[in-house]
């Protein structure tokens, strides 16, 4: 059984009088709410900064805001939602739920734990700190050198970004140790790999996938770093070094970090649609397999960010080859989930309404990859709106439907309140409109030539309706949040009781109190299949007969 | 739903008792798990300044080349000693979990003072080349390329050389004992780890790289 | 998907004024890349039409009818054949794809060996476009900016231009959506692309990776014209500047000043490379790479105050007198 290095409270104060605790907490549900939190925060931000952007392109010619301003807010935009916002919220969801998936009483090493968190904290804060400065970095979030050298980026914004990401990259590195360990060995007795939760499988190879993506980055940031600081010569191309060299280590971390982003997100899905369509998951281990694959595949596509660099035609079509061949296990997985709706009861409450959105959106996403996929055609819309409109179906589409999902989901586990079901449709119906107004003609403003990360167009261009179109579904978007921040806001304080295991779920999470106590479980359980909670519910059918 | 119904449930079972699988791993394992996660990460971290190293080897216009700088003595003793500390740490390790306290601290006194006579090598070597030959990291790419990844290297020795140093003392203070084993046998790693390390930075950049 | 369908009729028709529409290919090169997407664009759509229809179905068909107590639906765990057949399905359909992926970038390769009819080098600043004529004889170098003209070929026969990509500061990607997919422009290395240009017109682009401050005004222009036509532009840009006498206080003005350490002028003492070539400024259609049009108010505003047109350029304000702004624009305003 699990020791505890430091004593349980049996009895929690409500949460404003321990607001000291929440500084130095160990406690994993804490941290999880901490990461949360301040993901939510950053999110309103970078949301705020891609209304801006919307703003500026509303007509041809605007002077809304100068270029230098533009730059920073869609750099600032791209680095804060993917490292200050999807990550750290998934983090958040992972920190809160595997210990509590797997039947443990905290993570691995608590410690580390709080330490990733402040880690986290303070680099998104440090990053934003480049405002006061003087300017916030203004090179894109994939920061290409030589336009990050020290000759074309004199004052110390791209400082700001590299030690920003340094800082939470340390974090997060650390949150990958911490996740691995902490599913290979905290695990409940009879709790075997093949019966953890999709999510915390998924979660796993998370991990495993920041261990190998991350360092290559953190390295490529020292590098930088070096030449900005020391004069060295790494991507000096002055002095021989080469600009592609940024490219390669930034995309060997990039491009698995899109699946980084994207694989909780299945996770969440593996958890919410069999709740909510009353069946267990169709085909576990396909799509546990599936996940190995999806990230041993994302390890060896890197380059196909850059077709257009003039690499060889062999190399274009080996990177072509791997990143189709990523779309087989993508599509067995959705194949998985749509198997699992058939034939089910569905209840359409606010986790499953956003899950199908998910599945739906995702689907565009990964489907317009296969295009990017396909050399030629990149080499016509690569850095173009195209791929914009590409990758925000990926990671907002995907990743941020799912992430929606979750918080429905496990805001009763969290608080015991559910979250209230009439705002979540105004926010689903809203969002799924607006999202799709923003991105879709975004694909058709590429096509007709767009670049991207341009602070400006004239009217004789064309892309005015697009482009209008779109801001128009970015309000939108906006508008949906705030449902979505009020609902969060109301219920944690006055939502409805829910108890402890409201959607009538089978994972280990809803077998204790609803929000659970600092030790988790009163008496570790032991588990004999996929299902626990199925099985003591349905004592006649349980699900080892199966397994 | 409380959890003692599962437990309870779990424990009368059914027929079909199917006898739990053995955990591959449990919470006694937790410090080397994560110290394995972390090894890896430090590998991927080293490969990516071997891999920027490879890519610059012969593309300066300017010299110094390495094969006109690099000196064999020197690094030879160097990789002498870190091998050999390879061996001590390890014998340290052994003796600790046989409980011979005292051999534990002279096999790691020996580690310790073998890290030192490392770093010293790595010092005078790289007072040679500033001094002598005026090559610093913003000379040329060889420049660039050899201090960031030798100078990561012996920083992490000197990291290592702490913490063993750190451990020394506290045994002294009888503050280490049999029990500790597990946790001195992942640091035992990690010194393997900045050795094997080693052996690469050394064939790239000595071997292949002259 | 219908509506994108239809969008995308209404988008090969319709055409702006600048178009640089994927959907209306001027070149074999776009031309093929454009029945590629359609191919592509065809399978996925199919393949969408097919999951999402599926996925609407079953979360349709299968909703609980009314809340209450009913008895869990039967759990199927899953389906050996059903799994293999929708790894195998994709895998095939990939490889498929993959191979036309493959056979099209070889195809892109054909027609290399063809001797070219141009060479042209175009080297990337931040933020406008160095354009050299190779292949002349010495001592008559052709030099323009931001303005690149071609033949379209004789008899028939498209006449290939090669282009070599050199970049002098940051990466920045040519890209003419009508003529070919994008190169990058990558400092410390040379590219190659090629284009045929199948009918006379003016062909837009835009630098296409973010390369600082103005990255959205790095605009160029592809003037496709007659071989005849062609001839006699080229002709006239070997030329040395014109030096008319009723312009020799602005020519003395621009030359005492410190225009000359960027701009080259040939024929006078103006050899600077910093900056665009203005030898024969008054035949490009547009200065400051396409921030403004090439006109009188647009030129004085320019030379005024360049960053009221384009902030953040590397031309500085010379904080010259509106009458010393006056005889210099009437100058350059000679330089046809």
């Amino acid at each position: 059984m699990a020791v505890l290095d430091h004593p349980a409270e049996n009895v929690s104060p409500p949460v404003a009088q321990r607001a000291p605790s929440w500084a130095t907490t160990l406690d994993h549900k804490q941290i999880g709410i901490l990461y949360i939190i301040t993901s939510l925060i950053f999110m309103a931000v970078g949301g705020l900064e891609a209304l801006i952007i919307r703003a500026q392109l509303w007509v041809p010619d605007s002077h809304l805001v100068g270029p230098d301003m533009f730059n920073q807010l869609f750099t600032m935009h791209g680095t804060t939602m993917v490292f200050f916002v999807v990550m750290p919220m998934l983090f958040g969801f992972g920190n809160y739920l595997i210990p509590l998936m797997i039947g443990a009483r905290d993570m691995a090493f608590p410690r580390l734990n709080a330490f990733s968190y402040w880690m986290f904290a303070f680099g998104g804060t440090l990053t934003y700190l480049s405002f006061l400065a003087g300017g916030a970095p203004n090179v894109g979030w994939f920061a290409y050198a030589p336009l990050t050298e020290y000759a074309f980026s004199r004052d110390h914004s791209t400082d700001y970004w590299i030690l920003g990401l340094m800082v939470s990259g340390i974090g997060t590195t650390a949150t990958a140790v911490n996740l691995v360990t902490t599913i290979l060995v905290m695990r409940a007795p009879g709790m075997s790999l093949a019966r953890v939760p999709l999510f915390v499988w998924m979660m796993m190879f998370d991990g495993v996938l920041l261990i190998f993506a991350l360092p290559p980055f953190t390295a490529a940031a020292i590098m930088l770093l070096l030449d900005r600081g020391l004069g060295a010569h790494f991507f000096d191309t002055q002095a021989g070094g080469s600009a592609l060299l940024w490219q390669h280590l930034f995309w060997f971390f990039g491009h698995p970090e899109v699946y980084i982003m994207a694989l909780p997100a299945f996770g969440i899905i593996s958890e919410v649609v069999p709740v909510f369509s009353r069946k267990v998951i169709f085909g576990y281990e396909s799509v546990a397999a599936a996940t190995v694959v999806i990230g041993v595949i994302s390890m060896g596509v890197w380059a196909h960010h850059m077709f257009t660099v003039g690499m060889s035609d062999a190399l274009d079509a080996i990177f072509s080859g791997a990143s189709f061949l990523i779309a087989v296990p993508t599509g067995i997985k959705m194949f998985n989930w749509i198997a699992t709706i058939y034939g089910g009861k569905i209840r359409m409450q606010s986790p499953m309404l956003f899950a199908v959105g998910f599945l739906a959106m995702f689907l565009i996403g990964g489907l317009t990859g296969i295009m990017l996929a396909a050399v030629p055609i990149d080499w016509q819309v690569s850095d173009s709106y195209f791929v914009v409109g590409h990758f925000h179906y990926v990671l907002f589409g995907g990743s941020l439907f799912a992430i929606m999902a979750a918080y429905y989901f496990w805001f009763p586990k969290m608080t015991g309140r559910l979250l209230s079901e009439r705002l979540a449709r105004w926010h689903f119906w809203l969002m799924l409109a607006g999202f799709n107004l923003t991105f879709f003609p975004m694909h058709i403003a590429g096509l007709l030539g767009m670049p991207r990360r341009i602070y400006t167009y004239s009217a004789d261009r064309g892309w005015t309706i697009w482009n209008q179109l779109s801001t128009v579904g970015a309000m939108l978007l906006a508008v949906s949040f705030l449902f979505f921040f009020w609902n969060l806001f109301v219920s944690w304080r006055r939502g409805e009781s829910s108890g402890d295991d409201p959607w009538d779920a089978w994972t280990l999470e809803w077998a204790t109190t609803s929000p659970p106590a600092h030790y988790n479980f009163e008496e570790i359980p032991i588990v004999r299949s996929r299902r626990p909670l199925w099985d003591l519910k349905h004592p006649e059918d349980p699900d080892w007969e199966h397994e | 739903m409380s959890e003692a119904h599962l437990t309870s449930a779990a424990a009368t079972g059914h027929g079909h008792h199917r006898g739990f699988p053995a955990a591959d791993f449990n919470e006694e394992h937790r410090v080397q798990v994560g110290m394995a996660c972390f090894i890896c990460s430090e590998a991927a971290f080293f490969s990516t300044l071997i891999v920027a190293y490879i890519t610059y080897l012969g593309k300066d216009t300017i010299g110094p080349t390495p094969a006109e700088v690099l000196r064999w003595p020197l690094v030879i003793a160097g990789t002498i000693a870190l091998v050999s500390s390879s061996f001590t740490v390890h014998w340290a390790n052994s003796a600790l979990r046989q409980g011979d306290l005292s051999a534990f601290r002279r096999w790691l006194a020996a580690t310790i003072l073998l890290g030192i006579a490392f770093l010293a090598g790595t010092a005078a070597e790289w007072r040679d080349l500033i001094v002598e030959h005026g090559l610093t990291i913003g000379t040329n790419l060889f420049g660039t390329t050899y201090f960031t990844l030798v100078g990561f290297h012996a920083l992490h020795v000197t990291v290592g050389v702490i913490v063993l140093t750190l451990m020394l003392a506290l045994s002294a203070k009888r503050f280490v004992s049999q029990q500790h084993q597990v946790g001195f046998e992942v640091v035992s790693w990690y010194w393997h780890l900045v050795d094997s390390v080693w052996l690469v930075v050394f064939t790239v950049v000595y071997v292949i790289g002259r | 998907m219908c509506l994108a369908s239809i969008l995308l009729v209404a988008l090969v028709r319709s055409a702006a004024a600048d178009d640089l529409s994927v959907f209306h290919p001027a070149s074999r090169p776009a031309a093929s890349i454009r029945d590629l997407f359609y191919l592509v664009f065809g399978i996925t759509g199919a393949i969408f039409a097919l999951v999402e229809g599926m996925l609407v179905y079953a979360a349709w068909r299968y909703r609980r009818r009314k809340a209450g107590n009913d008895p869990e639906p039967a759990q199927v765990y899953g389906s050996q054949p059903l799994e293999v057949a929708w790894t195998v399905a994709p895998l095939l359909i990939v490889f498929v794809l993959f191979l036309v992926v493959v056979r099209s970038v070889f195809e892109a390769q054909e027609g290399n060996d063809d001797p070219p009819a141009l060479r042209v080098q175009l080297i990337g600043h931040q933020w406008w476009w160095d354009v050299v004529y190779l292949d002349e004889q010495p001592g008559a170098g052709v030099h323009t900016a931001n303005e690149l003209h071609v033949p379209t070929g004789t008899d028939g026969q498209p006449a290939r231009i090669e282009v070599e990509l050199l970049s002098a500061d940051v990466i920045h990607s040519f890209w003419v959506p009508r003529l070919a997919g994008k190169t990058d422009l990558v400092p410390g290395q040379t590219n190659h692309m090629w284009f045929t240009a199948e009918e006379p017109g003016t062909f837009f682009g835009q630098c296409a990776e973010f390369c600082g401050m103005q990255h959205a005004n790095m605009k160029l222009r592809v003037v496709a014209e007659s071989a005849e036509s062609f001839q006699a532009w080229r002709k006239n840009e070997a030329q040395p500047a014109l030096a008319l006498a009723n312009v020799t206080k602005g020519r003395e003005r621009f030359l005492s000043l410190s225009c000359v350490n960027c701009h080259t002028i040939r024929g006078t003492a103006a050899h600077g490379t910093v900056g665009p070539d203005l030898t024969h400024l008054m035949t490009r259609r547009t200065i400051a790479a396409g921030a403004a049009d090439n006109d009188h108010e647009q030129l004085r505003a320019w030379i005024a105050d360049p960053d009221s047109i384009k902030p953040g350029s590397e031309m500085p304000n010379m904080r010259l007198s509106s009458a010393e702004i006056d005889a210099v624009v009437d100058y350059l305003e000679t330089l046809h």
